[in-house]
This record gives structure tokens, sequence and C-alpha cells, in this order.
């Protein structure tokens, strides 16, 4: 039976109803209102669902609530500080690693992850780190320039994501 | 039918309004109705707003999925009217706000709605500087447009400070005078997604995002099988569910509840019964099956006589190529919301057709197509795959039941099962050539997959291309590019085994045989750049050309593969594009690196499979799409013809992968690919 969960996301305490076997994707974007993370699969195959979890990337549609209550979650609209974009979001930008851009939220996220455990990751381990995450417009080599791109900027700005 | 204009001015306030209402006769096959003899006439319209704040507001039906036609539309707008592209705002795809467009396929939008715009703002900025000159009392040849402002010596306005509350109207024609390409200053150059920071923030609501107050979620009850019927449905525990609607309509049955959860929950607990159709043809049998289907041919191109050309050859060749079903797999699977208010039906939903999911919905409720409104939010991509309205309809007849709006989004199964997939096909080539090089004839037969790039751009003298259409086991539409993928497959596969017979070099062979200079200097670009003939590829990989012709544009692909484990990897792919004059570079080239790998599944692994009316394969985890690993070097050289209207983009840099690809394994390994996909 639904009951009252304590969420933390984007920093913010956010009671929701609902049970513990709900995915933290439906109830992130049904309940919260929080639409960047996608649907795309459902199992965990494409990444277009990916938020953290205590900093690390993880599939919400194959994430319970169970899973996710306790902890700090963080999803693409946490991203930006006080107008500031992350270095990812802006590096999207200026490589223009994006067509139709419904798999941008999930990509980013998953690059915010990889740069957090790898500062400065060279091409292989970005594809190796991205490889569960589909563009099916083909973006890909972009999007690995925007992921190399931001973890030097965050090398010489000294800040970690 | 459509917003009439004066609708659409009475919603507009003070200003200049500029109509461009352009009749034209657009037979463009759309895949879907190729063989439906939808040819009217329909309105290639755009119309413009400047209103008293000085906001620019272009109005057009055609959508954005993906290949950024909403920033070049808008450089388009702004080159005219020379004003900042942060200035003007594009509403798309909106069928009551916006003209009548009959859908954004076929590569049309750069060469059909582009121009109007352009007219548009430019007859805007005319007209504004006409209004200037009077109003300031000097020669108009004193006042220009710059910046987004209207100046003369010692004056200057903002676009939208002269018309004193009032609307002036302007209803132009095609007689408008461009900037030609040479001239632009933001046309032709890279300018960024307009809407890319909405992207990245998470911000921009998709179709599937959408939401309205008491909003519920949908789901519909799908068949086992293709073909089957429901015998019986027993819903008596999913009414139990409470706040659940359950709706049965003939063949139609769906649910509609306040969550996605217990949407799902009483999708589970109907009990439905099913008639299947048993013995229906499975993918083994699929090639015999289209070709024991076949109708009478249609000519596509044919010139003198294929037994003469034969006859004149002293090499004669015969090959027989395959395509498999493949799915476009948008990430954003079909997705609507529908909302009753009253008698007026209004969808939001993910569709490359808004006025054509308009008429269907009309139909699907008997009500007129002006008490129905559709939407359509940026979305997912599409590829072809989005021209119907299956999802709209659904969400709207579980809206109607439940009294409420109803979001219905397809899972990826009911996307891969219900969505339509690219058509397969077999091709057969019989050619004849003389020992040095020179073609003389060309027999080219497709059965079921499409005539589109089938057409060849090499001089030979007797040609007869036919398309058979076939009796498909699956629901087939539109697929980027249509059949030219499988149609540049079998051509350029065939063409380099008849260099290869002839020990010829697969490029000269090819220029041996080409006058188009267009094509021979998009081969020659691509050539050069890979370094063709240059070195010999190490031990185990191989080099591949293909050239090709589709949708007013040229391309010319060089791959070279290595073969890992007996499985092809390709490592370099240089491709060269000519699409006329080139509107925003840097777009131009994500689309050419983006249908080269999305090119790259079609060519290597992707493949619908199917037994007797069932799916086997509906899941991202049983079909393989590609992904960074898979994605080789790519170097893309554009060939700018500002000499030359600018073409569409978005379809034909697919073609030249696969068949690049099939030549350079056969270079690897002496064994020639006639099938795609070639590695599964």
């Amino acid at each position: 039976m639904p009951r009252v969960i304590e969420l933390n996301v984007n920093g913010v305490a956010r009671p929701v109803n609902a049970g513990p076997e709900r995915s933290l994707l439906s109830v992130l974007r049904d309940e919260l209102d929080l639409t960047g993370a996608k649907y795309g699969c459902g199992e965990g195959q494409c990444g277009a669902c990916t938020v953290l979890l205590e900093g690390e990337a993880v599939r919400s549609c194959i994430t319970p609530l169970s899973r996710a209550a306790g902890k700090h979650i963080t999803t693409i609209e946490g991203l930006e500080q006080n107008g500031r974009l992350h270095p990812l979001q802006e590096t999207f930008l200026e490589t223009g690693a994006m067509q139709c851009g419904y798999c941008t939220p999930g990509m980013i996220m998953s690059g915010v992850s990889l740069l957090a455990k790898s500062a400065n990751p060279n091409d292989g381990e970005i594809v190796h780190g991205m490889q569960g995450n589909i563009c099916r417009c083909g973006t890909y080599p972009r999007i690995v320039a925007a992921v190399r791109m931001a973890a030097l900027r965050q090398k010489t700005a000294g800040r970690t994501a | 039918m459509t917003l009439t204009r004066r609708d659409f001015l009475s919603t507009l306030g003070g200003g200049v309004v500029v109509l461009c209402v352009v009749e034209a006769a657009d037979a463009q096959e759309s895949g879907r109705r190729a063989r439906g003899g939808d040819a009217h006439p329909q309105e290639i319209s755009a119309w413009l707003h400047i209103g008293e704040d000085g906001i620019v507001t272009a109005f057009t039906g055609k959508v954005e999925v993906g290949q950024n036609i909403r920033t070049s539309l808008s450089q388009a707008v702004a080159e005219e009217l020379r004003t900042p592209v942060a200035g003007i705002r594009m509403v798309m795809g909106d069928t009551d706000l916006t003209p009548y467009d009959m859908g954004t396929f076929g590569s049309r939008t750069t060469p059909t709605m582009a121009p109007q715009l352009r007219k548009a703002a430019a007859a805007a900025r005319e007209a504004l500087i006409d209004l200037a000159a009077s109003k300031w009392g000097v020669d108009r040849k004193a006042v220009q447009v710059e910046d987004g402002r209207i100046v003369a010596v010692g004056r200057s306005a903002g676009l939208g400070e002269l018309t004193g509350g009032k609307q002036l109207v302007h209803k132009i024609g095609a007689d408008v005078t461009l900037a030609p390409a040479a001239e632009w200053k933001i046309a032709a150059h890279s300018v960024a997604k307009v809407n890319g920071r909405d992207m990245v923030t998470g911000k921009h609501r998709f179709p599937s995002d959408v939401k309205r107050d008491g909003m519920l979620h949908g789901k519909v009850l799908r068949p086992v099988a293709f073909g089957a019927r429901l015998a019986n449905l027993d819903d008596a525990a999913a009414k139990q569910i409470p706040g659940v609607t359950v709706v049965r309509e003939g063949e139609f049955a769906g649910v509609a509840a306040p969550d996605a959860a217990t949407s799902e929950r009483a999708l589970a607990a109907l009990k439905a019964e099913w008639k299947t159709e048993e013995g229906q043809p499975s993918d083994s049998q699929l090639f015999a099956y289209l070709k024991a289907n076949a109708e009478a041919a249609e000519d596509r191109q044919a010139q003198g006589s294929i037994e003469q050309g034969m006859a004149d050859a002293d090499r004669k060749l015969s090959g027989t190529y395959t395509v498999a079903y493949i799915a476009h797999t948008p990430l954003e699977p079909r997705a609507a919301v529908a909302e009753w208010n009253a008698d007026k039906l209004t969808v939001w939903t993910g569709t490359q057709r808004p006025f054509g999911v308009r008429e269907e919905l009309a139909a699907a409720f008997g009500i007129p197509q002006e008490r129905v409104h559709v939407l359509m939010p940026d979305m997912g991509s599409g590829y072809g795959g989005k021209h119907s309205g299956e999802c709209a309809i659904e969400a709207a007849r579980l809206a109607k039941a439940a009294g409420k709006p109803v979001k219905l989004v397809w899972t990826r199964q009911e996307e891969f099962t219900w969505g339509y997939v690219r058509p397969a096909g077999v091709i057969e080539i019989a050619s004849g050539v003389k020992k040095d090089g020179r073609m003389t004839a060309w027999e080219f037969h497709n059965y079921n997959s499409g005539p589109s790039g089938s057409q060849i751009t090499y001089d030979i003298p007797h040609h007869r291309i036919q398309f058979h259409p076939s009796k498909s086991p699956l629901h087939q539409g539109s697929y980027r590019g249509l059949a030219a993928t499988a149609n540049h497959f079998a051509r350029e596969n065939h063409m380099d085994e008849i260099a290869q017979a002839l020990h010829l070099d697969p490029v000269e062979f090819r220029l041996k045989n080409l006058k188009d200079e267009r094509q021979r200097a998009v081969l020659a670009a691509a050539a050069e750049k890979f370094g063709w003939g240059k070195q010999k590829p190490a031990e185990g990989r191989g080099f591949g050309v293909a050239i090709g012709f589709e949708k007013g544009s040229y391309l010319a692909t060089c791959a070279e593969v290595a073969m890992e484990g007996g499985k092809p990897k390709i490592v370099r792919v240089v491709q060269s594009f000519e699409c006329g004059a080139v509107v925003n570079p840097d777009h131009l080239r994500n689309q050419v690196e983006g249908a080269i790998i999305m090119a790259i599944g079609g060519a290597l692994f992707e493949q619908i499979r199917f037994e007797n009316g069932r799916m086997l394969n509906p899941r991202l985890s049983q079909y393989r799409v590609p992904r960074f690993a898979d994605v080789p070097v790519i170097e893309t050289v554009l060939v700018d013809r500002k000499d030359l209207p600018s073409a569409g983009a978005g379809e034909t840099p697919i073609v030249g992968l696969a068949p690049a690809v099939a030549n350079a394994i056969f270079q690897a390994t002496g064994k020639r690919p006639r099938s795609l996909p070639m590695a599964v």
C-alpha cells in the first residue's frame, strides 16, 4: 500500500505518497514533476532515465523507491547552481552535442558521474563509461568531446562535480 | 479545413503581418502514402508577425524532430529581416496557430519552407522600410534595417515601433527577390541550437513530458500477435481497482488511472481471450515471401534496350541483395496527452505530421477538423517513424471515456511491435560491361523495399530500373532516406563487384562511368580526404567506397573496416556531402555524422526478428542499436555550392555507409556481403 516516503531530491526534502516498489523514474516524473529524466526502455538499457544517487549514476527506471529513500538524489534539474550551468552542460552546448535532445539529460548525468570518479578520463574511458547511454541521433563523438572538454575545464577551475 | 487567415489575424495584435501563400503540387513520396496517390496540391505557407513589442514570430506547420530545423528556419528569417536570431520566435506544428502543412518528411523543409519564410521576412523588411520612409519623410533608399532596428540618418526605431497600433497585412506570393547565398550573413553560419539551453537543463517539455490538471495515465491492451481478435474480455477485476476506468470499444480495450503504476496494475488485471491467426510468415521465409507476392512492376527509370546492352558487353554479372526490416527506435516512444473540453479535442503528441494526425483524429471521432487541435512540442526524434496518429487516437479514446485528460506513452516494447518498420526487400541486379570498364547495361529490380534512390547517376546507355510492390508480413512505412539505403547498398556493392572482376580501381571505374559533375566532385573530395589509392590496407583490413544521389543531395563515402574475431569493426569513415548552399555548417556536420552512426546499426546488426505474427526481439536488450563503442573516426567534407539552392540534409547522408562497408569487408575477407545486416 502507498505510504509517505521522504526523498531528498536536489537538496530538498520531498515527501511522496507512493509504494516502495514504484520506480524512482515514475515518481520523479509523475509525482514531483521533474521530467528531465526520460523513459526510453524501462529495462536500464538506454540511460535516458539516468539520475545520481549519492553522486553515482543509476538507471531510475529500474531503481525502486525503497533504494532511493534516504539518499541524495540529483536530477538534471539540480545541476545548475545559482544560474550557473555545470561545466558539462556548458560543453554540451559549446560542442553542439545533441540533435533532438531527448537523451541529453541522461547523457549529462552519466557524464557527471564519470567525471566524479575519473577527473581526467581519456577517450577510451569516456566511451567505456558512457556505453550504457544511447543517442539514436548519433551525436556520440560530440558527447565524447563535451566530456573531455568539461574535464579540462574542471581541472583548471578546480571545481569538482 | 484549415485555420482561416481571418481567425489568425484576429489572434494577433498590431504590427506587421506577412502571409506568404504559395500553391504547390508537392507529390514527394512519404513512404506510407506512396501508393495512395495522395498528390493533391497543397499550400506551402508561412506566416510572419512583427509585434509592436518588436517580437518577431514566424509560423510554420513544420516540426522540430532533432534535425535542428527550428534553428535553421530562424536563421532564414533573421537573414532577411537583418535581425539577430535571438529575436526570432518560431511557432511550429500547432494546428490552431500555424498554416497547414503536409508534414515534415522527405527532406523538404529546407528547400520548400525556408524560402517561404525568407520571402515573408524580406517582404516585412521592405514594408517597414516603406513605413519609415513615409513617417520620417525621407527617401526609402536612405532607410535600412540593421541588427534588428530600422535606421536612417539621425533616426532609428525598433522593428515594432512604427505601426502605431495598426495591423498592416501583406499577402505575398512566390515573386519576392531574396539575398543570394553568397551574400548571407546569418544563414551559412553555425548558429547554435536555439533551444539548446532547455535541452541541457531538462526544462524542455517533450510530448511525453506534457502534464495537465487532473490528468490520468493510460494503458492499452495489446493483442498477443498481429491479426489477433479480442474474443472475450473480463474486466471485473480491473474495474474493482479504485480510480480505474476501463474502456472497451470493439477491438480496442484500455484503462486509465490516476497514476502509471495503477494503470499498469489495471491492465494486468484485464483477462482477455484472443482468437489468433496462425501460420503467418516468419523472418526465415521473408525474402521468398516478398518475391512470391510481388505485384506488377513500375518503371522508375528506363533507357535503350537491356538486350542490346547485354549484347554489347564483354562481361555480364548478376547479384541478389536483401535488406531486413529494421525499427526506427526513436528514444522517445510514441506519446500523447489528450483532453476534451466540451466538444473540442486537444492533443499534444509527437508526430511528423500534426495536420495529418488532426485528420486521423477527426475521422476517428466523427468530428470536424476545426474541433481538433494538435500540438507538437519538439520531440524525441522520429527518423520517419512517427507519421501516424495511433497513439493520439488511443489517448483521446481513453480521455473521452474517463472524462479527464489522459496521457499515453507507449512502452519500448509497444513502440517496436505496434509502430511500423522500415520495409525489408529483395534487390536483383544484372549488368553488362566492356573490358575497359565502360558500362553497357543495368537492370535493377527492387521487391518491396521501395524505389527511392534507385535511380542512377552513372551513364549507362541501356538501363531499366523497376520497383515491385509486394505484400509485407509486417506493418511497414517511411524510414529516414526511405529505400535509398537498400538501393545504394545493392547498386554500389554491385558496382564494386564489377570493378573487382575487371581488376579496376573502384574509384577510377566509377569515374569512367560518370558524367554528372556534382557526383564526380563529391567522389573526388571523399577520395582525396581518405587518401584513396595512396596505400594498401593492413592485413585483415579493407577499404571500400560508395557514391550516392538522392533528394537533391550528392555524397561519397569511404570506409576502412578491420575484421576482429570474424566480425567487421568500422574503423574510419570519410564522407563528402553536397546539398547546394550550406545553411548551417555545424548542424549539417552534425546531421552527416549522426546519419553515418545511425547507418551503422542497419549495416551491421539491426534486424527485426519475427515468427508467426509475433516480434521476437522487441526490447533494447534484444535489438542492438549503435552505441559509443561502435563509432569509428568520422571525417566529413562539406562541399558548399553557393550557386545552387539548398536541399535538405536530414536523410541522404545515411545511404553511403552500408555499401562502403560491404566493399571494405570484401577487400578484407574476399567474401562479399549481400545482405543487411552484415555482421550477424
